[in-house]
């Protein structure tokens, strides 16, 4: 698609990554045992355009925290592309080239406990970013920087003469949210920035997300599982099963109109709030392992649906109504696609 | 309400208080909380982390961790008081009165044992059963919960089942002599969406079969909404409201549950902001004057900065505001005042 991805500001195209947990040599010799290999990653095409919002969404062991890494390069792909702004990231580049490409992304972690240095006062660890990119000229600026980034996750600059451990959770998630602002990025990589926290405060956290996107025009990949969160906050979102993309949306359409037979499936699990006694259908069965995910299409063994050629043939992603979905019953017609009411 | 009057509850607590002693002084986690269960009934207790929910339902199954005890109040069983009897007794009761669901499978479970042992551990602990009766019940306690192929799995490790299917063998544990009261805290927290859907039908199931009641602990609004006959809302301690789940959640009185209510994103509607509750819950130790909530409350008037509200009838619930027949009632607090 060398023509259509000049729009796309983040593009991933046959992304894959393979993990080896095989256990040692040795073992494997004596007992006989074959190499194993977790196909975290296999095979992904995601298309982000500028200032909007990609969800991806999916159970735990999908793989959408490893896209979320593979995206910002910390992990390299097994194979697959990644392009950002143009720039294909895997081409080689000379150290300053990378450092400026790096600067334009950055990454906002789960656990607000664990991605905070503890040895460290606030005011250094929104300065890091700043320093290691050279983005102030003295020690003057470099306050007024990190005093301006803590007013704009709505804390104060006297913060950060203070140790992470002094603040709560939805604190040291907005401190990790001005880390990540501090290197002035255009995309951000959430990986479940709230689902360590409280309802309130994951309220708080999201608001401000929504604040700064319209303010700083921030384009944001978002990792959860939590499907009440992603409707909420997404422009389009992508459904991850183990490893692959069974559906691809924008989110009214995703959430009115579903079509892969597993985005259905997560979305009958979503507790009723309103109570309208609406029963949720308990799905049978569990995501099968990914180091020997099930043949054919990976849904097959929970799917309702599934026939002969469900089981053999992996379904490709097709174009259906603005997004694309990855199900032969869909392709032949077999499984109506109905209109959800909430 | 009006159920549980019809028949004597089969848990009461009355005005429980929790304390930590603390080198700076002491500091009261629970504080004074009252409520009743019926046999059969599912009562949810929710609240942020911190709120004193599982502490509560720990006070309750007398596994208290020190130094955190018991500083008054009452504990009722079937009229029995269970809050002070020593170790012994209590062990009695918990597990065959009183059964617990902890939030991960795998810490509840003992690695080294099959899962069979275990169960038949318990059950001849409480029942005077013979091996092979005990072995009989276990496998049925297993089909009960619904494990696949129980006669075969009984005699698996707890690594060899799947997260999902290790919450449904402490179910099972949960159940061997068959307990009157079933304390659940986060049953559903550590697990996936699909799985979590599974094991709540399974615990609806097995409470309306048995006449079980279950004390629900969790953060989840949603799985209260799905699961519970009744609500208790709890906020640094203290019960905010309690009533009808339905009330609770659709019609709430407490401008702490309409923001708990608001906060959470729902399906259909899109919001452009969510309603957000700003600041944190207060540390133990710098719990405000009068109402607890008054310094993240929208509606506050002069009295709840000195005067600390009891529960009161407030429209088929009960809640502990002073304010809750004034301004917020009935609409969710808007997005002004939020701001403001």
């Amino acid at each position: 698609m060398p023509d259509g991805s000049q729009n796309h500001f983040v593009q991933l195209e046959g992304l894959k990554r393979y993990f080896d947990v095989s256990p040692p040599w040795l073992v494997r010799a004596l007992e006989g045992k074959p190499r194993q290999i977790v196909q975290a990653v296999d095979g992904i095409d995601i298309e982000i355009a500028k200032g909007e919002t990609f969800s991806l969404v999916g159970e735990s062991g999908c793989g959408k925290s490893t896209v979320a890494r593979l995206v910002v390069g910390l992990f390299p792909p097994t194979d697959g592309r990644i392009e950002f702004d143009g720039n294909d990231m895997a081409s080689r580049r000379s150290r300053a080239e990378t450092a400026s490409l790096k600067r334009r992304m950055q990454m906002i972690f789960q656990d607000p406990y664990a991605s905070l240095n503890p040895r460290w006062r606030v005011f250094d660890i929104i300065a890091e970013p700043i320093r290691a990119f050279g983005l102030s000229k003295d020690r003057a600026d470099l306050e007024k920087q990190v005093g301006d980034l803590l007013r704009q996750v709505r804390l104060t600059p006297a913060d950060g003469r203070k140790y992470p451990h002094e603040f709560s959770g939805g604190q040291r998630q907005r401190i990790s949210i001005a880390r990540a602002l501090a290197s002035q990025p255009e995309f951000l990589v959430c990986d479940e920035p709230t689902s360590a926290l409280d309802v309130s405060v994951q309220a708080q956290i999201l608001n401000l997300m929504v604040d700064l996107q319209r303010r700083l025009q921030l384009t944001y990949l978002f990792i959860s599982h939590n499907l009440a969160v992603v409707y909420h906050i997404s422009t389009r979102v992508g459904v991850m099963y183990l490893g692959r993309l069974v559906e691809v949306a924008p989110t009214e359409t995703l959430f009115r109109r579903p079509k892969h037979p597993y985005t259905r499936m997560l979305l009958d699990t979503i507790p009723d709030l309103d109570m309208t006694g609406r029963q949720r259908s308990p799905v049978a069965g569990e995501v099968p392992s990914p180091i020997n995910p099930p043949s054919g299409c990976t849904f097959h063994p929970r799917c309702p649906f599934a026939n002969e050629r469900c089981k053999t043939e992996r379904p490709q992603a097709l174009p259906i109504e603005g997004g694309t979905v990855a199900c032969h019953a869909i392709e032949e017609g077999r499984l109506p696609v109905e209109d959800r009411t909430y | 309400m009006a159920a549980a009057s019809n028949n004597p509850p089969l848990l009461e607590v009355r005005n429980l208080r929790v304390e930590f002693p603390t080198r700076r002084g002491t500091l009261l986690a629970v504080d004074d909380v009252s409520f009743d269960i019926a046999p059969g009934e599912v009562l949810g207790v929710v609240g942020e982390s911190g709120a004193g929910k599982s502490l509560t339902g720990n006070a309750i199954i007398g596994l208290l961790e020190p130094p955190g005890r018991i500083a008054g109040g009452e504990i009722r069983l079937e009229g029995r008081r269970i809050d002070n009897l020593a170790y012994e007794e209590m062990r009695k009761i918990r597990g065959a009165r009183i059964g617990a669901i902890f939030q991960d499978p795998l810490t509840s479970l003992n690695p080294l044992y099959s899962v069979g042992r275990q169960l038949i551990e318990t059950i001849q602990t409480h029942l005077s059963l013979s091996n092979a009766a005990a072995r009989t019940r276990a496998i049925d306690l297993l089909k009960e919960v619904g494990i696949p192929g129980a006669e075969m799995r009984i005699d698996h490790y707890p690594h060899q089942f799947s997260g999902g299917m290790r919450q449904r063998v402490v179910i099972a544990l949960a159940l061997c002599a068959g307990p009157r009261l079933i304390v659940a805290d986060e049953p559903t927290t550590a697990l996936d969406v699909s799985i979590q859907a599974q094991i709540i039908a399974l615990l609806k199931r097995l409470c309306r079969e048995h006449q079980t009641a279950v004390m629900l602990v969790t953060h989840d609004m949603g799985v209260i909404a799905e699961t519970a006959d009744r609500v208790a809302v709890m906020y640094a301690g203290r019960v905010a409201e309690i009533g009808p789940v339905r009330d609770v959640v659709k019609h709430a009185q407490h401008p702490y549950t309409k923001g708990l209510m608001g906060s959470i994103p729902s399906l259909g509607v899109r919001h452009e902001r969510l309603t957000q509750i700003d600041g944190a819950m207060p540390r133990l130790t710098e719990i405000p004057k009068g109402c607890a909530f008054n310094p993240r409350c929208t509606v506050h008037g002069a009295r709840c900065l000195v005067e600390r509200p009891e529960l009161m009838t407030a429209g088929s619930s009960r809640a502990a505001c002073w304010r809750h027949d004034a301004g917020g009632v009935g609409q969710p607090i808007s997005k002004e005042m939020v701001d403001a």
